[in-house]
């Protein structure tokens, strides 16, 4: 291994050597770099280029719902749509999404000088283009891409599946390696790394999130491997797992699907409990309400994951009480994230509050993710949920939880942490107008799908009866007003990384952090020597 | 964009309602009220929780001079709001496990019914009265395509609803032939899986006569969308007329078998059985949609040997969507939707599959 160390990165450790080498040059410093910086930086871009993807594929699927009767795209391209968008959200756009925060911001925030595996870093970071690339193809191959939902049930997916479906397999393998690997990075350098000083409940929220995430990640991304190698078996070498004709039983895959699936959900909102668990204190001027009781709420959200998968398989058949445990074990989680909820209008309670973007993100996040709580406690009610399962009402509720979750979490986070990586302040007005626009367009876009799911409307249709016209075009309205919305989002980040109002060291007079002691920009290699946390 | 607007919002089947309906069943309407139920609890929460945000971020902002308190930590609040939640919910969990348990008590019923999903259609089999038959959604595809006026029911209607008689405890045994599809009716509020080598139970009590609309609720391919589900609940001396006419028509449909049947006669039905039974896939005009669903015009088994074709036909493709039909369709339509496909569009073999042959086949291959 020493032989191909590139000697320029020798004498990190060094104190006083570390400061005269910045980055390479050229393309190859992007290819090449170990730096958790660009990798941060790459992740971050990546997830962006894959949001506006699976976004303007929704933006196709809203098009052809924007009125009865088919329009503009046939079923067959429709489900294939529906099924990209899915997980080009979840694999391309969120969770790379976080990987790029955590490895900008964890090792800022533990004063550590990296990952703790830094080529293994670089390595899942390239997996991903690979991955996507991959899958994206489908789309140009006879027989079209995936058309099966992003939670591929068989034997729609196996012995009903377009042929493209085992570069769906492979694409979906690279991904879940890409995962664990940056899940192993995170939770290396969490433990192993932190500055002098810095025990376990002084880390902030982001870390701790991010460490049980990573453990998350690390038991389910092996399971989700496992169901799409059956599947691999089933279509190319005469297994039948899942094929009830030979024996097999397509609800395997459904329980082994979720027993990765559910845990994943909570993968995608756990870190941004994180973040804006950083930025309420920071714009209320106050301390973290309860910090003790967060961490355990998020251990205990974390546990209760495992334990819950079968709720989304209640219409299957499963006897009266695994269907009973499942209720009871799903109404369960609604403790823990009420605790949560609470602690954070705690926090805001008798602040000094402003409402910069990084605030007002926060701040819809925290109370429409709250809605999506609602909604999703009404589907852990068994008997209900014939009614709700697979309509429009759960459309809407995974996109209550996943848009103001998942992305306003992350939409904040860039906000808030944008000074730091650029050394520029953002456009305040602009991203006022960002925030504005994405809370008009998500909740009409979302809010009236409520209504048509308990009108009777399933998802994942291509046309629909008149009595839901109203409310999808409703919807498809909001939705258009989001997508473009988002483009000037990228027009405020390319401003901030070209210009702007130098940013101080610690550009929020509330925050709190080891990442506000660096200067802004962070200069490229940081905390060579571990600052002593007290 | 505004005049249309209008025009959407004022067209007369359009509807801005916003809950789900209590139904037609006893059942339906416990449902109904478990999810008033939670909807109220989850407001008042909501109520004061937001309000309590809003209050503070009207009040306790920088900009009116608000200095931040210092408070971080109350162990007594944190057992409190752990406690009273989890008191909520198990007074949510009482009346929804009574609910789930009366919806899981299919004992006793009165009439049977066997639901089989298909690609994308249902069958239903009335158990022990020897009357089964498929629903095919009836919406014309001109319709779909926007060529003409949509319907009230537009992908909502069939040709052969289920029938079902009033005050009558009918049990449902679903189950699918090919991918997992979901058999739902709002108003009745049963909605089951249909999964391939499982039977699932459920079941309902119907007051009301009248008709009562669902739809496949599970994705199960190209055309989930336009697989509804229709149940017509008649009075009892109604129904009993209702199975008799079918048992009538399905005695006939067997004599057809023995009948000596023309060419054109053979055409006509083949036309109409195919429409149904197989243009889903092979599409209307014969071209199929490649390379999932191969084109029957041209190709090599539709202008081969008979026999091939007859073969495919009523042993379907293993591995592949192409299903077995011996089973699902009569003699006499297999026999017409193959002589079709030997002789239309293009497709000129000349010779004519009768109904005796395809009973001839099956009897060899047993």
């Amino acid at each position: 291994m020493s032989a191909v160390i590139d000697p320029g990165h020798v004498g990190h450790g060094h104190a006083g050597h570390d400061h005269h080498h910045g980055p390479a040059k050229g393309l190859m410093r992007w290819v090449l770099t170990t730096n958790h910086k660009d990798i941060g930086t790459m992740y971050l871009w990546f997830s962006f280029a894959m949001f506006l993807l699976g976004g303007s594929m929704a933006m196709v699927i809203r098009a052809e719902l924007f009125q009865p009767g088919l329009q503009i795209v046939q079923p067959e391209f429709f489900n294939q749509m529906t099924t990209m968008h899915g997980l080009i959200m979840v694999f391309g756009a969120v969770m790379p999404a976080f990987v790029g925060l955590a490895n900008w911001m964890i090792p800022l925030m533990i004063g550590a000088p990296d990952m703790a595996l830094p080529r293994m870093n670089n390595f899942s970071f390239w997996l991903l283009p690979a991955a996507f690339g991959l899958l994206v193809s489908t789309l140009f191959m006879e027989g079209g891409g995936p058309n099966f939902g992003w939670t591929f049930y068989a034997p729609l997916s196996t012995t009903y599946g377009p042929e493209s479906t085992t570069f769906f397999i492979f694409a979906v393998h690279l991904m879940g390696i890409s995962s664990i690997m940056g899940a192993i990075n995170v939770v290396a350098t969490i433990l192993n790394l932190r500055a002098p000083g810095m025990t376990l409940m002084k880390m902030p929220l982001f870390v701790w999130t991010w460490l049980i995430t990573g453990f998350l990640l690390i038991a389910v991304m092996p399971v989700l491997a496992g169901c799409v190698t059956m599947m691999l078996m089933d279509i190319h070498f005469g297994t039948s797992f899942f094929s009830a004709a030979g024996g097999g039983d397509p609800v395997l895959f459904q329980h082994v699907f979720w027993f990765f699936g559910h845990p994943e959900v909570y993968i995608m909102i756990l870190p941004a409990f994180g973040a804006v668990s950083a930025i309420i204190p920071a714009f209320a001027r106050k301390p973290l309400f309860g910090y003790t009781s967060m961490v355990y709420a998020t251990a205990a959200i974390a546990f209760l994951s495992f334990v819950v998968w079968a709720h989304h398989m209640f219409t299957v058949g499963i006897p009266l009480t695994g269907q009973l445990f499942f209720m009871y074990a799903t109404m369960l989680i609604a403790v823990p994230t009420g605790v949560k909820v609470f602690n954070w209008a705690s926090t805001m309670w008798r602040g000094s509050m402003t409402f910069e973007t990084p605030m007002l993100f926060s701040v819809a996040f925290v109370i429409l993710f709250t809605i999506g709580g609602f909604s999703g406690l009404m589907l852990a009610i068994a008997p209900a949920d014939f009614q709700y399962h697979d309509t429009y009402f759960v459309v809407a509720h995974f996109h209550y939880v996943l848009v103001p979750g998942a992305i306003f979490g992350i939409f904040a986070s860039a906000y808030y942490w944008l000074p730091k990586w650029t050394g520029h302040m953002y456009d305040e007005t602009l991203g006022k107008l960002h925030f504005w626009m994405s809370f008009v367009g998500m909740n009409l876009a979302f809010f009236p799908m409520h209504f048509v799911g308990l009108a009777g409307m399933p998802r994942r249709i291509p046309d629909y009866n008149m009595m839901f016209a109203n409310f999808n075009m409703v919807s498809s309205i909001g939705a258009f007003m989001f997508g473009a919305t988002q483009l000037l989002f990228l027009f405020i980040v390319i401003k901030c990384i070209r210009g702007g109002k130098p940013a101080p060291a610690k550009p929020w007079d509330g925050a709190e952090g080891l990442e506000w002691s660096v200067p802004s920009p962070a200069p490229y290699h940081t905390f060579s020597t571990p600052p002593e946390v007290k | 964009m505004g005049l249309l607007l209008w025009l959407v919002f004022s067209s007369a089947h359009a509807s801005w309602g916003v809950n789900m309906t209590p139904g037609a069943t006893e059942v339906s309407r416990s449902v109904f009220d478990l999810h008033m139920t939670i909807f109220w609890i989850c407001v008042v929460i909501g109520v004061i929780v937001f309000g309590a945000m809003f209050w503070s971020m009207l009040v306790h902002r920088r900009s009116v001079g608000q200095k931040p308190a210092h408070f971080h930590e109350s162990t007594t609040v944190e057992i409190l709001w752990t406690v009273v939640p989890l008191l909520i919910l198990i007074v949510m969990a009482i009346p929804a496990t009574k609910v789930l348990i009366d919806i899981y008590d299919t004992s006793e019923s009165e009439l049977d019914i066997q639901i089989t999903g298909y690609q994308w259609k249902w069958h239903y089999k009335y158990l022990g009265e020897d009357v089964e038959f498929f629903s095919n959604m009836s919406t014309p595809r001109s319709q779909i395509e926007n060529r003409s006026a949509k319907g009230e029911h537009y992908l909502l209607e069939v040709d052969e609803p289920m029938v079902v008689p009033v005050g009558t405890k009918v049990r449902f045994l679903i189950t699918s032939a090919d991918v997992i599809h979901s058999w739902w009716v709002p108003a009745l509020a049963v909605k089951k899986d249909a999964i391939p080598g499982f039977i699932n139970e459920s079941w309902t009590r119907i007051e009301e006569p009248g008709i009562y609309r669902g739809q496949c609720t599970e994705l199960c391919g190209k055309d989930h969308g336009f697989m509804p589900v229709v149940v017509e609940a008649k009075s009892k001396e109604d129904y009993a007329d209702w199975l008799a006419e079918r048992k009538q028509l399905a005695a006939a449909e067997k004599e057809l078998t023995s009948k000596e049947w023309t060419m054109d006669e053979l055409m006509v039905r083949g036309e109409k059985a195919y429409v149904t039974a197989c243009a889903a896939c092979h599409m209307p005009g014969g071209e199929g949609l490649p390379p999932m669903f191969p084109a029957l015009k041209g190709s090599a088994i539709a202008v081969g040997p008979a026999k091939g074709h007859i073969d495919i036909v009523v042993n379907g493709k293993p591995g592949t969507s192409m299903a077995a039909f011996g089973k699902q369709l009569s003699e006499v339509d297999i026999a017409a939707i193959i002589t079709y496909e030997r002789n239309a569009w293009g497709n000129a073999v000349g010779d004519m599959v009768t109904p005796k042959d395809i009973l001839a086949f099956k009897q060899a291959q047993e």
